[in-house]
């Protein structure tokens, strides 16, 4: 099997109709499981208690918010090098649900903020490098929504999105770089993580939820996207005439 | 190569010294911005001069901003733009020109009339020095990325506004590092440390600008 076939949208078309179920199921399981671990399993932190639940929620929109640019930069820069149609339409796809999962990642922490620090906002630079990762999201938006072109449209959209992308490492390398009040890591690749196991565990599922999500809903916006560009062909018409 | 180069940057000087009016807005604009925040907050010296860096920083991006728009708008209405892109020359350097002589024209005269201003804020001598050298580091930078804003935005409906969203956020690094310059030579913790960050994002933007601005005017060209 040649996975170059699924770079044409209309086999792409079909191959992400057949996933999306899958993932929207992977995302329903893995959110009860995360959301019970969150909310039943992990114990209260003795510091924190209860109000530190909210990492739950924003540690992993934070990584998602980041971690979905820097896709989107990847598939950018495919489009811009080999000029594949897809590539552009999946970075258009995946920008909303990026605008969204860096709003919830600046506004779950503004709730922990709150009691944690005393403070709904600091101007900490975590939190302005976040903030300004949603101001690139909305720019690169916006651009999109401005040019009426498609062609030119998807280009300039991904030469917006590479050069912000020297933001995104900005921001996770920023609590190292700055002593600032936003709190180190707690997880980390290369030691064991200081948290407890119940509490990390929830996490990770969390985010795996959140990734999850993210395909589903990004299949689905990419289906519509390729709707919309490919109706003058055959292949949409034939597939509406079978549908209706 | 540099002769082309060269007659890019002449050609907007010359452009520029025909059109004195257009310029001059983007000065007095600077001066006006910096000057309604000492009506707004009040004129207690102390806090003029705590906040005169940042304020002074946020009106020159603003005032670099308001020019931007017509980097190569001007060019692109009457056609001489895309003759300049088809031309052998390359593209990068055109940017690079045409960059640059935005930052003769709208960036020395900020750093000239920065100093006036300065002194507006009870900002020390010293503290001056550093916001020139601070600003003759960061207005370049304030021109090559606006370059690339301006090329994505050539054209559009509204491409003055969505210059502005697009930009600004990219402003960033070198408005907290300009602004802090002077703000460490305050605090007495020295400006060394702001300085070369901003050198070394100048070098950066002087590396990749150009090149994301070509690619973006060919794209908005086609």
């Amino acid at each position: 099997m040649n996975l170059y076939t699924y770079a044409s949208p209309a086999n792409f078309y079909v191959l992400a109709g057949k996933l999306i179920p899958w993932f929207a199921w992977g995302t329903g399981i893995f959110t009860v499981w995360g959301l019970y671990i969150s909310f039943f399993l992990a114990p209260t932190d003795f510091q924190q208690s209860e109000a530190y639940r909210i990492i739950f929620i924003h540690v992993p929109a934070a990584w998602m918010s980041m971690f979905i640019y820097l896709v989107m930069a990847f598939w950018g820069a495919i489009g811009l090098a080999f000029n594949t149609r897809l590539s552009f339409m999946m970075a258009r796809a995946l920008a909303p649900t990026g605008a969204i999962f860096t709003f919830i990642a600046l506004w779950t922490g503004a709730w922990w903020g709150k009691p944690m620090w005393g403070a709904w906002w600091v101007w900490d630079a975590r939190l302005t490098s976040e903030l300004i990762l949603l101001f690139l999201y909305v720019g690169i938006i916006a651009l999109w929504a401005a040019i009426d072109d498609i062609r030119r449209g998807d280009r300039a959209g991904s030469l917006l999105t590479l050069i912000g992308a020297i933001n995104v490492p900005i921001i996770y390398f920023s609590v190292k770089w700055w002593n600032t009040l936003h709190q180190g890591a707690s997880v980390s690749l290369t030691k064991a993580p200081s948290m407890a196991a119940t509490m990390l565990q929830g996490m990770l599922v969390m985010a795996i939820a959140a990734w999850l999500y993210t395909i589903t809903v990004a299949l689905i916006r990419v289906r519509r996207i390729i709707l919309e560009r490919e109706r003058q062909t055959e292949w949409v018409k034939a597939l509406l005439e079978k549908e209706t | 190569m540099h002769r082309f180069l060269l007659a890019v940057l002449r050609r907007d000087l010359t452009l520029a010294a025909r059109r004195r009016g257009d310029w001059l807005i983007a000065q007095f604009f600077f001066v006006m911005v910096a000057s309604l925040f000492p009506l707004g907050v009040g004129p207690e010296p102390e806090m003029l001069a705590r906040i005169g860096p940042g304020v002074l920083w946020v009106a020159a991006t603003l005032a670099s901003l308001l020019s931007l728009s017509r980097l190569f708008a001007d060019d692109h209405h009457d056609g001489s733009l895309e003759h300049m892109v088809l031309s052998p020359e390359p593209t990068v350097l055109l940017v690079l020109g045409k960059s640059l002589a935005h930052w003769l024209i709208y960036g020395i005269p900020l750093l000239l009339i920065a100093p006036v201003l300065g002194i507006q804020f009870n900002l020390s001598w010293e503290a001056i020095w550093v916001l020139e050298i601070s600003l003759l580091l960061g207005t370049p930078i304030l021109s090559l990325l606006g370059g690339v804003g301006a090329a994505l935005t050539l054209g559009l409906r509204g491409g003055g506004v969505l210059l502005t969203l697009l930009i600004l956020p990219l402003y960033v690094p070198a408005l907290i590092f300009g602004a802090g310059a002077v703000d460490g030579v305050m605090a007495g913790t020295g400006a060394e440390a702001h300085l070369s960050l901003l050198g070394a994002f100048l070098v950066l933007s002087l590396m990749i600008a150009p090149w994301i601005a070509a690619a973006a005017l060919r794209v908005s060209l086609e």
